[in-house]
């Protein structure tokens, strides 16, 4: 019966949220794409909101990024590089540990002027403020599993080895899920958190992060429309 | 030269009493939803005075418009496009308004006026229509109407610091006028410019600006850009909102509704023909004060064959055309110079003009021997009571000399009137000085006194039967929420142009360019 929840949560689970995450976008974007906004409270408050979006936004961006490269390039890669395997982990957690404590000490600052802020809170949707709490959760999760489980508790683990090498077997299809059962409980649940963030991410405010307006850079300044001729 | 058409609204202010019926029923049509409580796409302020939102015109600290960077050209003034990236301003944008800047929406508790009776007078409180709790008023709409003169109008009226100190707060000498605003419609709006989403446009065939609600992502920079403080961001929908100038009634050949339901008839809308290659050319001007008469420069004689045949090749349908020419903007604009935009100094070429108002100088033009000596005319402009600078800081960037002959025409074309009504003598050679005729100067007064709907309102009827596509547009996106709305017409032809098998360039081409800036 252990083994069935371990399939679960390391073959199932992750699939069921990708689904989610992918269809949902889809779907968010086909059909109900009037809807996708930042859902900006600017108007409504501004002070907070400066140090708060910039500090998470830039941390989380930073966060992102590390943890592509933290999953997606193994470890034989940067071995044959020539980084040893101390130093690439001091890196990690040196860059990953600034843009984790910004992302932090953002969500922070929004998420108590999202819940204390009468304008701000009142006209918050459910979804707003759960995202807020997740974001929250997850960003403690993980700056612990890497700070005290990680480096602390189990100094000899390594994520590279099994964390990793089963989140790449995810994208072909073939996870073995005995890789996660060394890995340590903080790891997990943070783990078991980032895909439940994919899960809901297309039906909440967080969908603005997929629509970047890239095409501002390169269009001219005054847009006219035409009435198409039927 | 490419020739486009422009519907454009020119206010009387000489007749402006200021009595908010343009605002309240441009509200009760457009904005009296939630989320939208607090805009006014048309309000009317008291001049000198702080304006909605407080003190908008004063862009050093609200960075609208455009400016002239170090090489001449033409930049917004909140940051061009890589500042708004690389400084971070996506995540937060450091100049755009506060909800204190404009009011906190409230209604009252009216449920404690009925009940029980109780031992005290009951009280219907305030109540914040986005907390929904008690709140004590402390700025709203028109919280300084009809206070011009005071200390605060004074000072934080941005118009009046080039103005000499004496008249300051020098009571004896207070002055007032009204202003009605709303979105000016601009050749070279900055908001559209600002959008990153591509949501703001001009349309193709009468240059309203308009947002598409669809494509809106509510990265606010529209409300930074506009110098006008004319758009608006909704709490509810978090999408921009803006004065659409009343687009569903001019395409049927009526007038907006601030202009329909003005009791002083100070409304005019007409279609101007200007020339859109030279926009760019005309906003680049590098002195203020010549802007206004750069931007006159560019409206085209819709008479003049070459003008029509022209127009005619670039799409302006006839209709347009015709309607240009017997346009009164055209009129008061072109032809009498007797309107002016507002703060041309923003660069943005703006479409909602305005006729100076005339103020108490009665001695001069309606007192004794007035008739007699109309030449006193030119000496007491100089005196009245609204400074011709202040008229200048508005609507010319500073150029006083084009506004005190438009005040010399109004005034003379009122001498003569009353002479004539009067049957009294006057030398016809007077009107000649201020560019006028005894019938140049009739029809003008026909045009500003008389005012007929008739003439006040020439709206070409937008050709939509042949560019309907009736089942798309039934349950077209309002300004409501938008959960999977039936996609608007513009996006659908492109997707059924997309089915037939066009290239999704040729379908961009066709239904987005640029008009004006080629780069």
């Amino acid at each position: 019966m252990k083994d069935a929840l371990d399939i679960f949560l390391w073959v199932i689970f992750p699939y069921l949220a990708l689904g989610s995450f992918i269809f949902g976008t889809i779907g968010r974007f086909a059909i109900f794409h009037a809807g996708v906004t930042a859902e900006s409270s600017e108007l409504l408050e501004k002070k907070q909101l400066m140090i708060g979006s910039i500090l998470f936004h830039i941390g989380i961006i930073f966060v992102f990024a590390g943890h592509v490269v933290g999953v997606l390039i193994p470890k034989a890669f940067t071995d044959w590089l020539g980084i040893p395997n101390e130093i690439y982990h001091i890196g990690a957690l040196v860059m990953g540990g600034i843009a984790g404590f910004m992302a932090l000490a953002g969500m922070m600052i929004l998420s108590y002027r999202r819940f204390t802020n009468k304008r701000v809170f009142k006209t918050s949707s459910f979804s707003d403020l759960m995202v807020n709490v997740s974001f929250l959760i997850i960003i403690v999760l993980g700056l612990s599993a890497s700070f005290i489980d990680g480096a602390i508790l189990h100094p000899e683990f390594n994520y590279r080895l099994n964390l990793s090498v089963w989140a790449r077997q995810i994208f072909v299809f073939h996870p073995d899920y005995h890789l996660m059962l060394q890995v340590p409980i903080i790891f997990k649940i943070h783990v078991i958190c980032g895909f439940l963030i994919f899960a809901f991410f297309p039906y909440t405010r967080l969908v603005h992060a997929l629509t970047l307006p890239w095409q501002y850079i390169f269009r001219r300044p005054i847009v006219y429309r035409k009435r198409p001729r039927v | 030269m490419k020739v486009k058409a422009q519907i454009s609204m020119v206010l009387n202010l000489d007749k402006c009493i200021g009595c908010h019926t343009c605002s309240v029923t441009c509200k009760q049509t457009w904005t009296n939803r939630p989320g939208a409580e607090y805009m006014w796409f048309n309000n009317v302020e008291t001049r000198p005075g702080v304006g909605y939102p407080k003190k908008w015109e004063d862009e050093s600290h609200y960075k609208g418009g455009w400016k002239l960077n170090r090489k001449g050209k033409l930049e917004l003034r909140a940051g061009n496009k890589l500042n708004k990236v690389a400084l971070a301003k996506i995540f937060y944008n450091p100049d755009m308004p506060n909800l204190d800047d404009y009011y906190e929406p409230w209604t009252y508790d009216y449920q404690t006026l009925f009940g029980k009776e109780r031992k005290h007078q009951p009280v219907a409180r305030a109540k914040s229509q986005i907390t929904g709790e008690y709140m004590k008023l402390n700025n709203g709409p028109n919280w300084d109407d009809d206070l011009a003169g005071s200390d605060r109008s004074f000072g934080e009226d941005p118009n009046m610091q080039n103005i000499e100190a004496d008249i300051k707060g020098n009571f004896e000498k207070t002055f007032m006028m009204y202003l009605p605003r709303l979105c000016e419609h601009c050749l070279n709006a900055a908001c559209v410019a600002s959008c990153p989403s591509g949501a703001m446009y001009k349309r193709d065939e009468d240059g309203i600006v308009l947002v598409d609600q669809e494509r809106c992502r509510g990265w606010r920079f529209c409300m930074t850009g506009c110098p006008y403080k004319k758009v608006y961001f909704n709490w509810k929908t978090n999408k921009a909102e803006k004065c659409t100038f009343c687009y569903p009634r001019i395409e049927e050949g009526l007038p907006t509704v601030c202009s329909e339901t003005c009791v002083g008839r100070i409304r005019y809308i007409g279609v101007i023909l200007y020339d859109a290659d030279r926009v760019a050319e005309a906003c680049e001007e590098p002195d203020d004060t010549k802007l206004y008469e750069r931007q006159l420069d560019l409206f085209l004689d819709p008479n003049d064959p070459e003008v029509i045949a022209q127009a005619q090749a670039d799409g302006v349908d006839m209709e347009t055309i015709r309607c240009a020419q017997k346009s009164p903007i055209y009129k008061m604009a072109v032809e009498q110079k007797i309107a002016f935009p507002l703060h041309p100094e923003y660069r943005t070429m703006p479409m909602v003009w305005y006729v100076p108002p005339l103020s108490p100088i009665m001695n001069y033009f309606e007192g004794k021997n007035s008739i007699k000596y109309p030449e006193m005319i030119f000496p007491a402009i100089n005196e009245m009571r609204i400074p011709v600078e202040y008229l200048a800081n508005l609507l010319t960037g500073g150029n006083t000399e084009v506004i005190k002959n438009a005040l010399y025409k109004l005034a003379m074309m009122r001498l003569y009137m009353r002479a004539r009504t009067s049957g009294k003598d006057f030398d016809p050679e007077k009107l000649d000085r201020v560019g006028l005729t005894e019938k140049s100067a009739t029809s003008l007064y026909r045009l500003l006194a008389i005012a007929k709907y008739d003439d006040r309102f020439v709206i070409p009827k937008a050709k939509k039967e042949k560019v309907e596509h009736v089942e798309e547009e039934q349950g077209g996106l309002g300004y409501e929420a938008c959960n999977g709305c039936s996609l608007a017409p513009v996006h659908g032809s492109v997707l059924r142009k997309a089915k037939a098998g066009e290239s999704g360039k040729d379908a961009y081409a066709e239904s987005f360019y640029g008009g004006i800036w080629r780069d």
